[in-house]
């Protein structure tokens, strides 16, 4: 079956796959349009809300970052959705290479650091990384990135912290409340300590280097901003409030905190998350276990 | 009376938060060992290049945790508790 070239039905669908990827954006620029205040200059805020609704224990609150992360994940989604669109056994496509590409690189990653009883692991951690690392790409957009605010990344944290506990249970309670007393018994106060201190220390991490990233972006064109202003400021008119030095050098210190940090901080947590879950994974526990089971039958 | 209070709060804050981020010299010293190590590790060994590069970047994540506290202190010094702080005042005092 060779079709060069590509139905109408099928183009249709590109469009709207591609649609769907640019969208979100848009939309968040509206949004961020809509309800920004009137402008007070360069400024570091916080995320804005979008709404505020009264419950009886504490007021539900809609924030950027919450709309923010949806439209990254419907982004995503598109994304995924145009990459395995029209994907073939046989004849490949540009795509089609770009989508295996990924899939192997997530699969290699899962075999590199996790056990092999992990195998079915590579969607969810490929599905993290992609999350983090387009919630930090965000801000290239202009949008508020989700990722400097610390309860998306508290919420994703809690997920792993789910997750090592899960897996931690995987022989009984009786064995997860034994490893507390490891190596000794009196430690177990500092190995309750060391549990809950995983998820703040991985929410912490992404969530510190991404907020001081951008608070240093914004210093420093607040500094440029400055600087122009003192070196232009004597002219008349437009030129005077031209900002000269702002045109540019953002954009290179943003390649540093805004692309690499952000696509760095997307592989840690992931790895993290990887390391975590399947240390916390009583391997031969299990696997005795498993054999007595079987010699059972 | 009211402003000479503020003033030490906003004062108090801003010191508080500059010597909070006194804890950014140790993850620096840290990592600043872990990449010379990693520069000899790749200087005897070229070919391990990639895993060491990945380790090292893990580490680097991992001894950055003490420094990132701090800036998290910092911040809410800077952008939270000022505020916070000067309403207490006003609830308290100023009415």
């Amino acid at each position: 079956m060779e079709n060069k070239s590509k139905t109408a039905a099928f183009r249709a669908a590109d469009v709207l796959l591609i649609l769907m990827m640019i969208l979100p954006i848009v939309a968040g620029w509206v949004l961020k349009a809509l309800f920004t205040p009137e402008s007070e200059g360069i400024a570091i805020k916080g995320a804005l809300i979008y709404l505020s609704v009264h419950a009886p224990i504490q007021d539900f609150v809609l924030t950027e970052a919450q709309v923010n992360s949806w439209l990254v994940m419907i982004s995503v989604t598109g994304l995924c959705l145009y990459l395995t669109h029209g994907i073939r056994a046989r004849v490949a496509t540009k795509r089609q290479y770009i989508a295996e590409w990924i899939v192997e690189k997530a699969e290699g990653l899962i075999k590199e650091n996790m056990d092999g009883y992990f195998d079915g692991f590579a969607p969810f951690i490929a599905a993290m990384l992609a999350l983090s690392a387009f919630s930090s790409l965000l801000s290239l957009t202009g949008l508020f990135a989700p990722t400097s605010d610390l309860n998306v990344v508290a919420g994703w944290a809690i997920l792993t912290f789910a997750l090592i506990t899960y897996y931690k249970m995987k022989c009984g309670p009786l064995v997860y409340c034994k490893s507390f007393g490891e190596p000794v018994g009196f430690l177990a106060p500092l190995n309750i300590i060391s549990e809950f201190a995983t998820p703040v220390s991985m929410a912490f991490r992404h969530y510190g280097n991404i907020l001081s990233g951008s608070v240093i972006s914004v210093l420093i064109a607040a500094g440029l901003q400055g600087l122009s202003s003192a070196v232009l400021g004597h002219l008349p008119g437009f030129i005077g409030e031209f900002p000269l030095f702002r045109i540019g050098i953002p954009a290179v210190l943003s390649i540093y905190f805004d692309v690499f940090s952000g696509l760095l901080q997307a592989y840690i947590f992931a790895m993290l998350t990887m390391l975590y879950v399947s240390g916390a994974f009583p391997a031969d526990e299990y696997a005795r276990r498993h054999s007595a089971k079987t010699a059972e039958k | 009376m009211l402003e000479l209070a503020i003033g030490i709060i906003l004062g108090a804050c801003a010191l508080g938060a500059g010597t909070a981020m006194i804890a950014g010299i140790g993850p620096g010293i840290g990592e600043g060992n872990a990449v010379a190590k990693a520069c000899e590790a790749i200087g005897r060994q070229p070919e391990c290049r990639g895993q060491v590069t990945t380790t090292m970047l893990m580490g680097c994540a991992v001894a950055e945790t003490t420094g990132l506290y701090a800036l998290v202190i910092a911040i809410l010094l800077i952008f939270v508790a000022p505020g916070r702080l000067v309403n207490i005042l006003m609830e308290n005092v100023g009415k």
